[in-house]
């Protein structure tokens, strides 16, 4: 559980407090605290003056704007065709080992979660998956495990576009 | 590669000058840019296949003052990925696109949508964006993008689910008419476009229609960018010219051994071997965003089919029964057949299912499950029964 009564408002200062301000608000949320809370969607209700069933709604189509429990680190692995034919089932076992958890679980110290996810835009170096919003490809259980070590360990681990983890 | 085979272009990716192509687009009159695009006989890259220079000339007649160009960057049909290219690499070609499409259209404002899976590019293209909205002040023009971000659902690449959830509802697919031309995003007159359309509009401004249809063929003007993976020695992407067969794009970038390939991604169509040599890749034959997937003789093509359901079966935002209902009824028909629970002949009655798809399904997404599953099914029968 988080507290997000200032971020919404913070938010809804930048993004404005119109319908179209919505999606960049629950995405804001997000992106700091990882999922959706149904206080924080009635927070964004009340700022909005809309009806929380709205914001539910809305939320619930969105497959990044999650509404259950999710960790620091949301890792999506893709599932789509070029990747499954590429090792993408090496790729989740290596996960599920290496943190303890299945596909759809968040670690109890909520640091990792793990999902699956259609075609991310990679399949020509895949498999592939995001960390957040990071793309990690041409991926082998040696570099997951690579990958995912260096999170554990606080290290800035560059994805293939040349980003950094941002928290 | 650099064999004889195909011919390469640089059109998409080339460097140019952009405040020469746009003054010299913002001195020609509307009429003038829209003829260019029509005589450039340029079809939208996005997968449908509308002429642009029509859809810009039914929004420009428009008499509504406030109209939006809207790029459309939320690439997500499985197997194309030029798009994220093309905003990496040469984004203000994408916003110079829409600068004369705003010219032409007669809209101040533009709106990126860009899929949540590409957030990762986002501080890098607002930065491009700051330096393209100070250059075309600089030109004394008035024209402002701002970027909207997808949050994962491939149907808000459907361009009414799109403008709903720019206005920040669900992404579910309105009904059409009014198309976006006359209501599209705030219901105002829209010209929504593909990254790759806009990039093409900027070179034809520069090159002129004509150099463009030197390019091609008649039903398939200029050149393409292709995302090509699966099983090939050489994935990536690729800028061709229109017009070949698919076994001319075989040689170039099979392994040896291909054995189908399917174009236009999970909504195209699978094209077997034995259809290499007449398959026409293009609206004359078949048309794709881009997405183009080898598979080799290792591959089953029940898992590729089986695939792409899982995936439609998700990716339906199920506001309409034929399309909900019908993709997990084919998902679970397959499965049935494989599993010897139901005769083989049942599959005739899943192609039946997947051609009223096509007819009484709402949008795209629900009209084109029936592309992949009648094409897989059929070319590859014994492969989905035994
Ligand atoms: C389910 C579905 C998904 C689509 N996804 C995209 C997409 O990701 N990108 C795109 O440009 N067009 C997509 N389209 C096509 C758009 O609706 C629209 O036709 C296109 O953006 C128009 O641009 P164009 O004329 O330049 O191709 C999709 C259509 C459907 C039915
Ligand atoms: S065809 Fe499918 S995706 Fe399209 S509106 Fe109907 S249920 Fe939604
Ligand atoms: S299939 Fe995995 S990135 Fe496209």
């Amino acid at each position: 559980m988080y507290q997000v009564g200032n971020l919404v408002k913070e938010l809804s200062d930048k993004h404005g407090r119109a319908r179209e301000s919505l999606m960049p608000i629950l995405q804001g949320i997000v992106e700091k605290h990882n999922y959706l809370t149904d206080e924080a969607m009635v927070e964004v209700a009340r700022e909005l003056d809309i009806s929380a069933a709205e914001v539910y709604g809305t939320a619930s189509f969105y497959t990044f704007l999650d509404t259950s429990v999710r960790g620091k680190y949301v890792i999506r692995v893709c599932k789509t065709i070029t990747c499954s034919m590429k090792g993408k089932a090496e790729i989740i076992q290596t996960l599920e080992d290496m943190l303890k958890i299945k596909v759809g679980e968040t670690t109890s110290d909520k640091m990792f979660s793990i999902v699956e996810t259609n075609c991310i835009g990679w399949c020509h170096k895949a498999p592939a998956i995001l960390i957040n919003e990071i793309p990690y490809t041409e991926l082998t259980p040696e570099k997951v495990v690579e990958v995912i070590k260096g999170y554990m360990q606080k290290k800035i681990i560059t994805g293939t576009h040349g980003e950094k983890r941002a928290k | 590669m650099g064999k004889k085979g195909l011919s390469k272009v640089d059109l998409i990716f080339e460097k140019v000058d952009p405040k020469e192509v746009l003054t010299k687009a913002f001195k020609m009159t509307s009429d003038g840019i829209i003829k260019e695009m029509l005589d450039s006989g340029l079809k939208g890259r996005g997968g449908a296949g509308f002429p642009t220079g029509l859809k810009w000339k039914y929004t420009a007649a428009e008499k509504e003052p406030v109209k939006y160009i809207v790029c459309n960057a939320d690439e997500g049909e499985p197997g194309t990925f030029k798009d994220r290219e093309i905003l990496d690499k040469v984004s203000y070609k994408v916003y110079g696109g829409m600068a004369i499409a705003g010219k032409a259209i007669g809209a101040r404002n533009g709106i990126v949508y860009l899929r949540g899976e590409y957030r990762f590019l986002l501080p890098q293209l607002m930065k491009e964006l700051e330096s393209f909205h100070k250059m075309i002040s600089e030109i004394g023009y008035d024209f402002k993008i701002n970027y909207c971000l997808g949050s994962g659902a491939y149907i808000c690449g459907e361009e009414s689910a799109l403008f709903e959830s720019v206005e920040g509802f669900r992404g579910e697919p309105r009904n059409k008419p009014p198309y976006p031309t006359t209501s599209g995003v705030f219901g105002k007159p829209t010209s929504i476009n593909n990254v790759e359309t806009l990039v093409t509009t900027m070179m034809i401004i520069k090159h002129g229609a004509a150099k463009f249809t030197e390019l091609g063929t008649k039903d398939s003007r200029g050149s393409k960018v292709f995302s090509v993976s699966g099983d090939t020695p050489t994935p990536g992407i690729f800028e061709l010219e229109l017009g070949m067969t698919v076994q001319e794009f075989v040689n170039e970038f099979g392994d040896g051994d291909t054995k189908a390939v399917q174009v236009g991604g999970a909504s195209g169509f699978c094209v077997p071997r034995k259809k290499f040599q007449n398959t026409i890749i293009g609206f004359e034959g078949v048309p794709t965003g881009g997405s183009m997937k080898l598979f080799n003789s290792s591959r089953s093509m029940y898992n590729v089919l089986h695939n792409y359901l899982d995936f439609f079966v998700e990716e339906s935002c199920g506001q309409c029964t034929p399309c909900r209902v019908g993709c997990q009824q084919l998902l679970k028909g397959v499965e049935k057949v494989k599993k010897g629970e139901v005769k083989s002949t049942y599959l005739n009655e899943l192609i039946k299912l997947a051609d009223t798809m096509k007819i009484a399904s709402k949008c795209g997404l629900g009209q084109s499950v029936g592309n992949a599953f009648r094409t897989i099914v059929e070319n590859f029968r014994e492969e989905i029964i035994y």
